[in-house]
């Protein structure tokens, strides 16, 4: 059929407007006269601030306000009010409140201009006065004050243990016991966060704000600042990228809003680069494997545990420990979790959070398992691969993981491995050949979709979704032009907008499951509705026909039987004369049958590095990925998310890395050059392959969801890599030269 | 210190009251309503504010305006001819998926069509060394580097 649309690699619909500058981000929306916000930030990590003195800035001409914890007012009394839809728990910061300082950076005032250049200077002129107090920012020297890290939150696991682990591991012939750790991560969007507060002559807020959830955003404007939700607007259309930065409103928006509402004027606030350092991170973990197999390979116990980060006020949980029952066959698991109360602002969800660090580890210790039993790394995984979620007891929904292994393993060319490490020489260079496996999860949330179709044919679909540079404008424009059998330019996908109906954030890799299921319902409500006003027409042959009789596609609704009984979508509506066809949905997730299944992606991922044997500097020279993700709704904007997770992962293995300086309990390296990210001349060969399979237990259009899994196992993968050519095996990301070359503290100083 | 400026912009004079010491960036997007161009960093680190100066693409924010007065400046704005048919290198960008969240695109597009000016076929290794500037998070490279090879074979 022309109107089949899904798993087809359409063009982007938001392409056109975003090479051609059109698409606005939130910082882009102006009014006249708009005022600036700058945000001062603490330079202090811990203790009181004694004094704050805002005279000089007051006195020049054009600075309209500051505000600060003096003359903020008392705002919703309640820690409670403060709680967004991803809070961890705890008690959620709240900016202006009081004189305390809880970390550094924290936004201590807010100089209000008439223009930006001004509000900039005038934030120099702050006199600030602290009484400073001794802070704590160094997870591994405060191990001891560790609590446990369970709680409840959104998509957190409480960590599960299965069987024995002591007892099969004191039995289990061939043993590792090893520690793993990695670099704080920041997001870093290439858009900063910013949120523009239009005021309405009635009080009415219309708030363009980088977000990934409109409605999180319009949730913390209401409760904290008690206005009614019926008087906030909260609009989001593009989202210069956010990796999951804008999961939870950041201060900008609270201290917008703060000017917006007490001034009583549009106002504007946008965060510099080194202040999207200031609000969460991906957090330092410290991890122990202990895995135990027979000699054949097969894996008997393992242990894994984790030390993490967290703030004083509010408990930061992500699944780090709990993904080798799901992906091993192996009956005795433990594991442990504890976090560490910090000097620090709470770690924030990063791509794939937790994941991305607790595979690495585990994908790192099989490896080296693997060569102390003196077996192929992949061998070895197939020999533990599971068909059900041990830490459940549970069968999968779908796992193509299996074929991953296979096909990965094929297109790269994995059976010419040479498994000596150090033999695969070249030149100068060190070749090494590395694997690793990754998982996530693959959710579905409830969703609601609204779809229009009006006289003329053209259909729009809408839920307070967002795209984040993702493609759900696209995806969701597929599966309603499939479903009703329009042409693709017919229709209109809208989101970001909180007047829009209920999604939850854009985080876990649920959008596509949830907000395409929805639209997918609401467009198959159009359908019978459609089909029921056909069968009204006189002498229609659709009289009394049922949905599953007949088809919808190309613009017409046909009879399955014989293709050449049909009416045109657009005679329907004239015929009938009807204006539009509005209908709502309401997806609700089956948990009943869902909970019945473990339900997670997998990936197989292929490194090939080459180390400078003299310099010890590290490339990635080629990544086979192969994806099990569930039905894949369109192919380009799929890749481009595996992709995107591929680049992440070199990037987390060889890069990045936030750099606290502990005197000061400050990340210093905050700009985008010290701040390394991999760029255009990291880029080795990337090739993708998706081992699809319906999963229809997770969502009705068969996706499972693949923002996060084309990160998860990367880092891996390349870190097996880099043991492989260099014989050195480097149990610390970011693999920096002197890590790769194996110099000590005192040498890698030399360098 | 405001004083009266006048920029040559994608084939138009404009005049301006500013001060001379202000960032290019700034003039574009606030007095002229650029929006193409994106701030990123404000350091030139990041690229995401490249124009074309006489046809080379260089970073806008840490340009003083008063040191742009004396060339042709062209942004993202001035690429599509007066129908509103996008510059080849910007649909190519399209047809390869070379756009995510779309912010640091800016910058990608005006070096690509910088390198293309100067060398029409380049090699990838030529196209990854021209955009060595340009930082993006969604690490779409590897699509970046097939859209520029489309362009300049288009």
């Amino acid at each position: 059929m022309a109107t089949d649309y899904i798993g087809k690699p359409k063009n982007r619909v938001d392409g056109r407007d975003k090479v051609a500058g059109k698409a606005k981000y939130a910082a882009e929306f102006h009014e006249p006269g708009l005022l600036h916000g700058v945000v001062v930030s603490s330079a202090i990590a811990k203790g009181r601030i004694k004094v704050i003195d805002a005279s000089k800035a007051l006195e020049l001409d054009g600075v309209v306000e500051v505000f600060t914890h003096e003359n903020t007012p008392s705002l919703a009394w309640m820690d409670l009010s403060y709680k967004d839809m991803d809070a961890p728990p705890g008690d959620p910061f709240r900016p202006l409140h009081s004189d305390k300082i809880q970390f550094n950076m924290q936004p201590v005032a807010l100089v209000v201009a008439e223009t930006l250049e001004l509000a900039k200077y005038a934030s120099h002129l702050i006199d600030i006065g602290y009484d400073v107090d001794g802070h704590n920012t160094k997870l591994v020297d405060s191990l001891d004050q560790s609590e446990k890290g369970k709680g409840l939150r959104a998509g957190f696991e409480n960590p599960t243990s299965v069987g024995d682990f002591e007892d099969a591991f004191e039995k289990a012939e061939v043993k590792i016991d090893l520690e793993y750790f990695h670099g704080a991560e920041h997001h870093n969007p290439m858009e900063m966060h910013a949120s523009t507060v239009i005021y309405g002559e009635d009080g009415n807020l219309t708030i363009y704000d980088k977000t990934q959830g409109v409605l999180n955003s319009r949730h913390y404007v209401s409760m904290v600042f008690g206005i009614s939700k019926k008087k906030i607007r909260v609009l989001s259309p593009y989202v210069g990228g956010a990796f999951g930065s804008a999961l939870r409103p950041q201060y900008q928006l609270f201290m917008a809003t703060l000017a917006a509402t007490q001034l009583k004027k549009s106002v504007k606030v946008e965060l510099t680069r080194p202040q999207m350092f200031s609000f969460g991170h991906r957090p330092i973990t410290i991890q122990n494997l202990k895995i135990g197999a027979s000699a054949d390979g097969t894996l008997k116990a393992i242990h894994h545990s984790a030390f993490s980060e967290t703030s004083q006020f509010e408990k930061y949980i992500e699944n780090v420990v709990n993904w080798s029952a799901k992906l091993y066959k192996c009956e005795n698991v433990e594991e442990k979790y504890r976090v560490v109360p910090l000097d620090m602002y709470t770690p924030l969800d990063m791509r794939a959070p937790g994941g991305a660090t607790g595979v690495y580890a585990l994908e790192s210790a099989m490896d080296e398992l693997a060569y102390k039993l003196k077996m192929d790394p992949l061998e070895l995984r197939l020999k533990n691969y599971t068909e059900e979620d041990k830490s459940k007891g549970k069968p999968f929904s779908s796992k193509t993981l299996r074929e991953c292994y296979q096909q990965g393993a094929e297109k790269f060319g994995w059976e010419k491995r040479n498994p000596e490490p150090g033999s695969m020489k070249e030149g100068h260079q060190l070749v090494g050949w590395g694997m690793a496996t990754g998982i996530w999860d693959a959710l579905q949330m409830p969703a609601r979709a609204k779809a229009i179709l009006t006289a003329d044919g053209k259909l729009e679909v809408s839920s307070a979704t967002a795209d984040i540079g993702t493609g759900t404008y696209t995806i969701m424009a597929q599966i309603a032009a499939e479903t009703l059998g329009l042409p693709f330019e017919d229709v209109t996908a809208k989101l970001g907008d909180s007047s829009l109906p209920f999604a939850l954030i854009e985080g876990g890799s649920a959008t596509a499951a949830s907000v395409g299921s929805a639209v997918k319902s609401v467009c198959l409500k159009v359908a019978k509705k459609l089909l029921k006003e056909a069968g009204k027409i006189k002498n229609s042959p659709f009289k009394d026909a049922k949905i599953e009789d007949v088809l919808f596609a190309d613009g017409k609704i046909s009879s399955r039987k014989d293709a050449s009984i049909y009416i045109e979508i657009s005679e329907v509506m004239k015929k009938r004369q009807l204006d539009e066809i509005k209908k709502k949905y309401a997806l609700i997730p089956n948990m009943l049958k869902q909970s019945r299944y473990g339900r997670n992606t997998h990936s197989a991922v292929f490194a090939e590095v080459k180390v400078d044997e003299d310099l010890g500097t590290v490339k990635v020279t080629k990544i086979v990925s192969a994806i099990d993700g569930g039905k894949i709704l369109n192919h380009k904007t799929a890749h481009s998310q595996i992709l995107g997770g591929v680049v992440w992962g070199i990037s987390m293995a060889l890069e990045e890395d936030s750099f606290m300086d502990h005197n000061f309990g400050r990340f210093i390296n905050h700009d985008l050059a010290e701040y390394h990210i991999a760029v255009n001349a990291d880029m080795p060969d990337i090739d993708i392959i998706f081992v699809e399979e319906e999963d229809h237990i997770v969502s009705s259009v068969g996706a499972k969801g693949i923002g996060e899994i084309g990160l998860v196992g990367v880092a891996a993968a390349i870190a097996n890599a880099v043991y492989h050519a260099t014989g050195r095996r480097v149990r610390e990301l970011p693999i920096t030269l002197d890590k790769a070359m194996g110099l000590n503290t005192a040498e890698a100083e030399q360098i | 210190m405001k004083k009266k400026i006048i920029l040559k912009v994608n084939g138009k004079e404009h005049e301006v009251n500013v001060d001379p010491a202000t960032p290019l960036l700034y003039v574009l997007r606030n007095n002229l309503g650029l929006k193409g161009p994106k701030f990123g960093c404000g350091l030139s680190q990041c690229g995401a504010c490249m124009v074309l100066y006489d046809g080379k693409a260089n970073p806008s924010c840490l340009k003083a305006v008063e040191n742009a007065t004396d060339m042709e400046i062209t942004t993202l704005e001035g690429l599509a001819d007066d129908n509103g048919n996008l510059h080849k290198v910007q649909q190519a960008f399209v047809e390869e998926q070379a756009a995510q969240c779309g912010y640091c695109l800016n910058g990608l597009v005006m070096a690509s069509v910088g390198l293309l000016q100067e060398n029409s076929n380049p090699s990838d290794e030529e196209i990854q060394a021209a955009l060595y500037r340009n930082i993006c998070r969604c690490g779409v490279h590897p699509r970046v580097i097939r859209a520029v090879k489309k362009a300049s074979t288009s």
